[in-house]
C-alpha cells in the first residue's frame, strides 16, 4: 500500500538463539510483551489478594483451610487475621497500582505500539528499554518476596496501604506486625520499580522526539503516542521524587536518621530514645512524606489512565469509521490533564494537618482537571456521533472505558472539594472513585488494547465469542461492584477495616458488602475466560492479515507480527493524518496514513457516494 | 448488539442513580452545627453529579444505539469536529466545575480559617495505637503539663500527665469524647506514636491527629446523644478496633460529669454510657 | 467536490496534493503537508546520533526533579523544626569544588579537541577530567572521614543526615560520570572509522561533557544549600 519508503538503518541484527530473542531481548516488540507478561501475572497476585479480603470483609471469622496452609502466620487455622488482611490491603494496592497499571499500558502496549505508530524501527535506546523491563522485573520479585518477610514472629506482609504513610511505616518493628523486614522490602520495591520506569521514560520521550519517520509530524501522530508520550512526561518528572521520598524513609528505618520522624513519641509502650529498638528522634515531619508522596501519586493516576484514553481514542475512531472528534481538543486535553497533574496533590491532604487555605487552592485546581477530562468525554461522544459503528470485542471495550470513565471520574467533583471531603475522606467512597477511574477503567482501556492489537502481535485474531462474553459480565460485574461502593462511603465505612463488625452503624450495610463480594468474585472468574482465549488464540485464532480492522495508522502497513526491524527495511512515509476514515469519494472508508496521492474528482459526485469499483472498505 | 448495549448502559445507569434514593443508605442524621449547610453542598453536589452521569451515559447509549453500523449509510459522517462545540463545552463545564468547588469552599472556610469562638468547651485529644484518650481540664478549666517522659501506658499514664503540677490534680484521662451540647467545642489533637483520625459521621467531621504536631480543630454539635467514634486513618494492625464514643451531653450533665474526680468520672461515665442509646435507625 | 483517494498507483496526476492542508482529507495534522516530522533523516547518521543529546537532557530533567525534591525536603525540614544544628564545613570540600570545577574546564577542552579531530589530545584531556572525577571523589570521601572522626554520623543531627545524604547521592551520579567517561576512552581505542561511528562518538562526548558540567553545576548548588542557606 504504501507509495514511497526510505531506508532504514537498523542498529542491530535480529538475534539468534533463546536467550537473546526471548530473554534478553534488545526488540521493543519482545519487550512489550515482557511488559504485558508480567502484568498479567501480576494482576492475577493482585486479583486473588482482593477476592481474599473481600471473603474476609463479608464473612468474617470464616476458617478457609487452604489459607491456613499456604499463610500459617497470616492465617492461623484458616482464619485472617487483621494483620494479614491489612497487609493484603497494602500488596494489592502496590502491586496493581504499580506493576499492572503502569507496567501493562505504558511498558507494554506503549513499548510494542509507539515505535510502529511513529514509523521507527526500534526505540532509541534498545539497550535502555531491556534494562528498564529487568529492572522493573526484579522490583516485581522484591514486592512478591516482602509477604513473605515480615519478622520472625508471624508471616505477614508490609502493613501501610500503597501510600505508607510514615510515621507508620517509618519506625520498624516497634510499630507493630507489618513494620519489619517486609516494609524494608516494599520501600526497596518500589525504588527499583522507580529506577525502571524513569530508564523506560527517558526512552519514550527521545524515540517519539528523535525517530518519527518522515512526514509524521506532531500533529500527524495517533493520540495513543500523545498519550504515551505525556504519560512519558509525568513518569520522567515525579518518580525521582518517590525515589527521593523512599531514601528518605529508608534512612530513617534503617539509619536512624529523622525525616519523617517527630521527638517525643511513645510507641508500643517504650519512648523514644529509652530503648536500643527505638533509637531517639527528633523534630521529623510526618507530612513531609505525604506531600512527596502525592506529588508523585497524583500523577501516577494519570500514568495509569492516560494510554487507556489513548488507546479508547484510537479503537472508538476506528470502529466507529470516523476521524476522532476534536483532534486538536484531545491533544490540548490530554496537555492539560498531564500538566494540572502536578498541581493537585493536596487534594489528598485537605485533612492532613495542611494548611487550610493551600486547601482551597488545591480544591480549585483539583476541580479544574474536570475540565478537559469533560472535553475528552465530549469529543468521544463526538467521535461516535454519526459513525457506523462495528461493535467488535475491542469496540465494546473502549465504549465501556467512556462508560466507566464518566461513572469514576465524575465523583471527583465530590471529592475535590474541601467541605465535602470531611465526611467522605478515607471512607469508601474514596475507594470507589479511583477503583473506578483509575483501575476499573484503565484495566477496560487495555482490554480494549488488547483485542484490537492481538492480531498484529501474534498474527491472529482472538475468538470474539468469548471476547463478547467477557465483556457483557465484566461490564456489569464492575458496576456492581464499585458503585455501592460509594453508598457505603456515604454511610461512612472507612477504608481499611479488617472487619466491620465493630461499628453498630455499618451493619445496614451488610447486604451491600456482600453483593459486592459476590459480583467481585463473579467478575474475577470471568477474567479466566479472557486468559483463555487469550492463550488459545496464540496458537488457534483465526489468521489476521495485515489489516484485519481496515485501519489507518503505520502499525497495520506492516506484517502481523512485524518483522523484527517492525518495516523490513523500509521505513514508512507519512501523508496525513491517523484517522482518516470515510473521507468523501475516496475508494475505501479508511485512508492510510501511508497513501500518497490524493486526487480531486470532477465535480458532481455525491457526498454519499460509493466508490466506483464496488467495496467500501470492508475487506474482509 | 448496539442496541443491547444500549439497554444495559441505560439500565445500570438507572440502578446506580436509583442506588443513591434509597434512604437507609444515606448520611446517617446529623448533629453538628456546619451539617446543614454541608448537607445542602453535598445534595447540590451530588445532584450535579447525577445529572451529568445520566446525560454522559444516556447520550453514550444514545450515540451506540442509533449509529450502529447499517446498510442505509454507506460512510459515516467526515468531520474532524467543530472548535465552536469545543468552546461551548470547555466553558460549560468549567463554569461548573469551579463553580462547585467555590461553593464548598464556604463549610470549611467557616471551620477551619478562624479560631474556636472564647469561652469554646476544650478537650485534648491524645491517640495512640488502637486507643483513644481524652484530657479534661476539670473544674479549673486549665489543662496540667504533660511530658512524653512521664508516659507510662502500664500505670495507665497514658498521655504523661504531671502530677507535680496543680493544675493537673483536677484533670481526667478517659477514653470516651464527652461534649456539650449546643457550645462550641475545641479539639486539640495529638498523636503519641502514628497518624490516626477522628471521625464521627454524625458529625461530618473527620481530621488527622499528627504525631509532633498539634492541631486545633472546633465545632459545635446539638443534639445530645451517645454516637461512635472511629479511627479513619490506617494505624496499624486493630486498626478497626480503634474504638470509643462520643457523648453529647445537656450543659448541666456535663458540668456536673467535669467536676467529679477521676475516679467517680469512670462511674458516672458508665452510668450515662448506659443512659443513652446509639441511634438505632440512620433516621 | 469530491475527492478519491487512490493507491499505489495513481490514476491521474492532475490533482493536487492535499497532504496536510487544513480542512481537506488529511488535514487532521499542522498543515506540513510535504514538511517532514523529522528533517534531520535526510542526514541519517547525524540525526540518529542526536538521540544522545537529547536523551542526556530528559535524564538530567528527572535527575533535577529528585534534587528538586531532597531540596524542599531540606527546607521543609529546616523550618518546621527546632533541632536543627548545622554542622561546621570541612575545609577539604573546597578543595572538591577546585576539582570538580576544573574536570568541567578539562572536559570542555577535550570535547573541543574531539571537534578539531585531535584525537590523541581528547583522549589526554579525557584522562585527565576522569582523573579530576576519581580525585573528586576521594576529597569528598576525606571529607566524610574527617566528620566521623568528630563524631557527627547520619542520624546526629538532621542537617547531617542530609549532608551525607547529598553528597551520596550526588556521588552516585558521579560515578556513572565516571563510568561514561571510562567508556569514552575505551571507545578511542576502537578502529571503526566510518561515520555512523564517528557520528556517535561525538553525539556521545557531547551527552557526556553535559552530564559533567551539570555534576559540577549540582555540586556548587548543594554546597552552597548546605553551608551557606540560611
Amino acid at each position: 500500500m504504501s507509495g514511497e519508503t526510505h531506508e532504514a538503518v537498523h542498529r542491530h541484527p535480529a538475534p539468534t538463539g533463546f536467550v537473546w530473542k526471548y530473554i534478553f531481548s534488545l526488540d521493543h516488540k519482545v519487550i512489550g510483551i515482557q511488559y504485558i507478561t508480567l502484568a498479567l501475572a501480576a494482576v492475577l497476585v493482585g486479583m486473588t489478594m482482593s477476592v481474599l479480603m473481600r471473603m474476609n470483609l463479608s464473612w468474617p471469622g470464616t476458617n478457609w483451610p487452604i489459607l491456613g496452609t499456604l499463610f500459617p502466620g497470616g492465617a492461623p487455622g484458616g482464619m485472617m487475621t487483621p494483620e494479614f488482611y491489612l497487609s493484603l490491603v497494602t500488596m494489592h494496592g502496590t502491586i496493581m497500582v504499580f506493576f499492572v497499571l503502569t507496567t501493562a499500558p505504558q511498558g507494554g502496549f506503549g513499548n510494542y505500539f509507539l515505535p510502529i505508530q511513529i514509523g521507527a524501527e526500534d526505540m532509541a535506546f534498545p539497550v535502555l528499554n531491556m534494562l528498564s523491563f529487568w529492572v522493573t522485573f526484579v522490583g516485581f520479585i522484591v514486592i512478591l518476596s516482602a509477604i513473605f518477610f515480615s519478622g520472625a514472629d508471624s508471616t505477614v506482609g508490609p502493613i501501610g496501604g500503597w501510600t505508607g504513610y510514615a510515621p507508620l511505616s517509618a519506625l520498624g518493628q516497634i510499630a507493630g506486625p507489618g513494620q519489619g523486614m517486609g516494609m524494608n522490602l516494599w520501600i526497596i520495591s518500589i525504588a527499583i520499580f522507580c529506577v525502571g520506569s524513569l530508564l523506560g521514560a527517558l526512552n519514550f520521550i527521545t524515540t517519539l522526539l528523535n525517530m518519527r519517520t518522515r512526514g509524521m509530524s506532531l500533529m500527524r501522530m495517533p493520540l495513543t503516542c500523545w498519550a504515551w508520550f505525556t504519560t512519558a512526561v509525568l513518569a520522567l518528572l515525579s518518580f525521582p521524587v518517590l525515589l527521593g521520598g523512599g531514601i528518605l524513609l529508608l534512612l530513617d528505618r534503617l539509619a536512624g536518621t529523622s525525616f519523617f520522624i517527630p521527638g517525643g513519641l511513645y510507641v508500643s509502650g517504650i519512648l523514644s530514645g529509652t530503648n536500643p529498638n527505638f533509637p531517639a528522634h527528633t523534630g521529623g515531619s510526618p507530612i513531609l512524606w505525604q506531600h512527596l508522596f502525592w506529588f508523585f501519586g497524583h500523577p501516577e493516576v494519570y500514568i495509569a489512565i492516560l494510554p487507556g484514553m489513548g488507546a479508547t481514542s484510537h479503537i472508538l475512531a476506528t470502529f466507529a469509521r470516523k476521524p476522532v472528534f476534536g483532534y486538536r481538543a484531545m491533544v490540548f486535553a490530554i496537555f492539560a490533564i498531564g500538566l494540572l497533574g502536578f498541581f493537585v496533590w493536596g487534594h489528598h491532604m485537605f485533612i492532613s494537618g495542611m494548611s487550610p487555605y493551600s486547601a482551597m487552592t488545591f480544591s480549585i485546581l483539583t476541580l479544574s482537571i474536570g475540565v478537559p477530562s469533560a472535553v475528552k468525554t465530549f469529543n468521544w461522544l463526538g467521535t461516535l456521533w454519526g459513525g457506523r459503528i462495528r461493535f467488535t470485542t475491542a469496540m465494546l471495550f473502549a465504549i465501556g472505558f467512556v462508560s466507566l470513565f464518566v461513572a469514576g471520574g465524575i465523583t471527583g467533583l465530590v471529592l475535590g472539594q474541601t467541605s465535602l471531603d470531611l465526611p467522605m475522606h478515607d471512607t469508601y467512597f474514596v475507594t470507589a472513585h479511583f477503583h473506578l477511574v483509575m483501575g476499573v477503567a484503565s484495566i477496560f482501556g487495555m482490554f480494549a488494547a488488547t483485542y484490537f492489537w492481538f492480531p498484529k502481535m501474534f498474527g491472529r485474531l482472538m475468538n470474539e465469542s468469548l471476547g463478547k462474553f467477557h465483556f457483557w459480565i465484566t461490564f456489569i460485574g464492575v458496576y456492581c461492584i464499585f458503585v455501592p461502593m460509594h453508598t457505603m462511603g456515604i454511610v461512612g465505612m472507612p477504608r481499611r477495616f479488617a472487619q466491620f463488625t465493630e461499628y453498630e452503624y455499618l451493619k445496614t450495610l451488610h447486604p451491600l458488602v456482600v453483593l459486592v463480594t459476590v459480583a467481585a468474585i463473579t467478575t474475577v472468574l470471568v477474567q479466566i475466560v479472557f486468559y483463555f482465549n487469550l492463550f488459545w488464540s496464540i496458537f488457534k485464532g483465526k489468521r489476521a492479515g495485515e489489516n484485519p480492522w481496515d485501519a489507518t495508522t503505520l502499525e497495520w502497513t506492516t506484517a502481523s507480527p512485524p518483522p523484527h526491524d517492525n518495516f523490513a527495511g523500509h521505513l514508512p512515509v507519512v501523508y496525513r493524518g491517523p484517522y482518516e476514515f470515510a473521507v468523501p469519494g475516496a475508494a475505501n472508508d479508511f485512508v492510510m496514513q501511508t497513501e500518497p496521492e490524493v486526487t480531486q474528482q470532477p465535480v458532481g459526485s455525491g457526498r454519499e457516494r460509493t466508490s466506483g469499483n464496488g467495496h467500501d472498505g470492508h475487506r474482509r | 448488539m448496539g442496541r443491547a448495549l444500549a439497554v444495559i448502559i441505560w439500565i445500570l445507569t438507572l440502578l446506580s442513580v436509583s442506588l443513591f434514593f434509597i434512604d437507609k443508605w444515606w448520611f446517617p442524621t446529623a448533629i453538628s452545627s456546619h451539617a446543614a449547610a454541608l448537607d445542602r453542598q453535598f445534595l447540590i453536589t451530588i445532584i450535579v453529579v447525577g445529572i451529568a452521569f445520566t446525560a454522559a451515559q444516556v447520550g453514550l447509549g444514545y450515540m451506540v444505539w442509533k449509529y450502529r453500523e447499517d446498510a442505509a449509510r454507506s460512510r459515516a459522517l467526515y468531520t474532524h469536529g467543530s472548535s465552536k462545540l469545543e468552546v461551548i463545552w470547555t466553558v460549560v463545564t468549567a463554569i461548573i466545575f469551579i463553580g462547585l468547588a467555590l461553593m464548598g469552599q464556604s463549610v470549611w472556610a467557616s471551620l477551619r480559617l478562624n479560631d474556636a469562638p472564647p469561652g469554646s468547651y476544650q478537650v485534648e485529644v491524645v491517640a495512640q495505637q488502637f486507643q483513644w484518650n481524652f484530657h479534661y481540664p476539670g473544674t479549673d478549666r486549665v489543662f496540667g503539663r504533660t511530658d512524653p517522659n512521664l508516659i507510662d501506658d502500664s500505670s495507665l499514664n497514658f498521655i504523661g500527665l504531671d502530677d507535680a503540677d496543680p493544675y493537673a490534680k483536677d484533670d481526667v484521662v478517659h477514653s470516651v469524647l464527652a461534649i456539650p451540647a449546643g457550645r462550641p467545642v475545641e479539639l486539640m489533637l495529638r498523636s503519641k506514636d502514628v497518624i490516626h483520625n477522628i471521625w464521627v459521621p454524625q458529625l461530618r467531621f473527620k481530621q488527622d491527629l499528627v504525631p509532633g504536631m498539634v492541631i486545633r480543630v472546633h465545632f459545635t454539635a446539638n443534639t445530645p446523644g451517645k454516637y461512635e467514634l472511629a479511627c479513619a486513618e490506617l494505624c496499624g494492625q486493630l486498626h478497626f478496633k480503634m474504638k470509643s464514643y462520643l457523648l453529647v451531653l445537656p450543659d448541666d450533665e456535663l458540668g456536673a460529669l467535669t467536676a467529679l474526680p477521676q475516679d467517680q468520672f469512670q462511674t458516672r461515665m458508665t452510668e450515662l454510657l448506659a443512659k443513652y442509646q446509639l441511634p438505632t435507625q440512620n433516621y | 467536490m469530491a475527492t478519491t483517494v487512490t493507491g499505489a498507483k495513481p490514476l491521474t496526476k492532475k490533482g493536487k496534493s492535499l497532504g496536510g492542508r487544513p480542512g481537506f482529507p488529511g488535514g487532521n495534522g499542522d498543515g506540513s503537508g510535504k514538511r517532514n516530522g523529522n528533517e534531520g533523516h535526510f542526514s541519517q547518521f547525524e540525526s540518529s546520533a542526536d538521540r544522545y543529546r537529547i536523551g542526556m537532557w530528559i535524564a538530567l530533567a528527572a535527575i533535577l526533579m529528585m534534587f528538586t525534591a531532597l531540596t524542599s525536603a531540606y527546607i521543609v525540614r529546616a523550618a518546621s523544626s527546632t533541632d536543627w544544628r548545622p554542622i561546621a564545613m570541612p575545609q577539604i570540600l573546597l578543595l572538591s569544588t577546585a576539582l570538580i570545577i576544573t574536570s568541567s574546564g578539562t572536559i570542555e577542552v577535550a570535547r573541543r579537541k574531539l571537534k578539531a579531530a585531535l584525537e590523541d589530545s581528547y583522549n589526554r584531556w579525557l584522562f585527565l577530567t576522569a582523573a579530576l572525577g576519581v580525585a573528586f571523589v576521594v576529597s569528598q570521601l576525606l571529607a566524610w572521614r574527617k566528620l566521623v572522626r568528630q563524631g557527627v554520623y547520619v542520624a546526629s543531627n538532621p542537617h547531617s543526615s542530609f549532608f551525607y545524604l547529598l553528597t551520596a547521592t550526588h556521588g552516585v551520579h558521579l560515578l556513572g560520570g565516571l563510568i561514561a567517561l571510562i567508556y569514552l576512552l575505551l571507545r578511542t581505542r576502537l578502529t571503526e572509522r566510518h561515520d555512523q561511528a564517528l557520528a556517535k562518538q561525538h553525539a556521545v562526548t557531547d551527552a557526556v561533557t553535559l552530564y559533567w558540567h551539570f555534576m559540577d553545576g549540582l555540586w556548587i548548588y548543594l554546597f552552597l544549600l548546605l553551608f551557606f542557606w540560611r
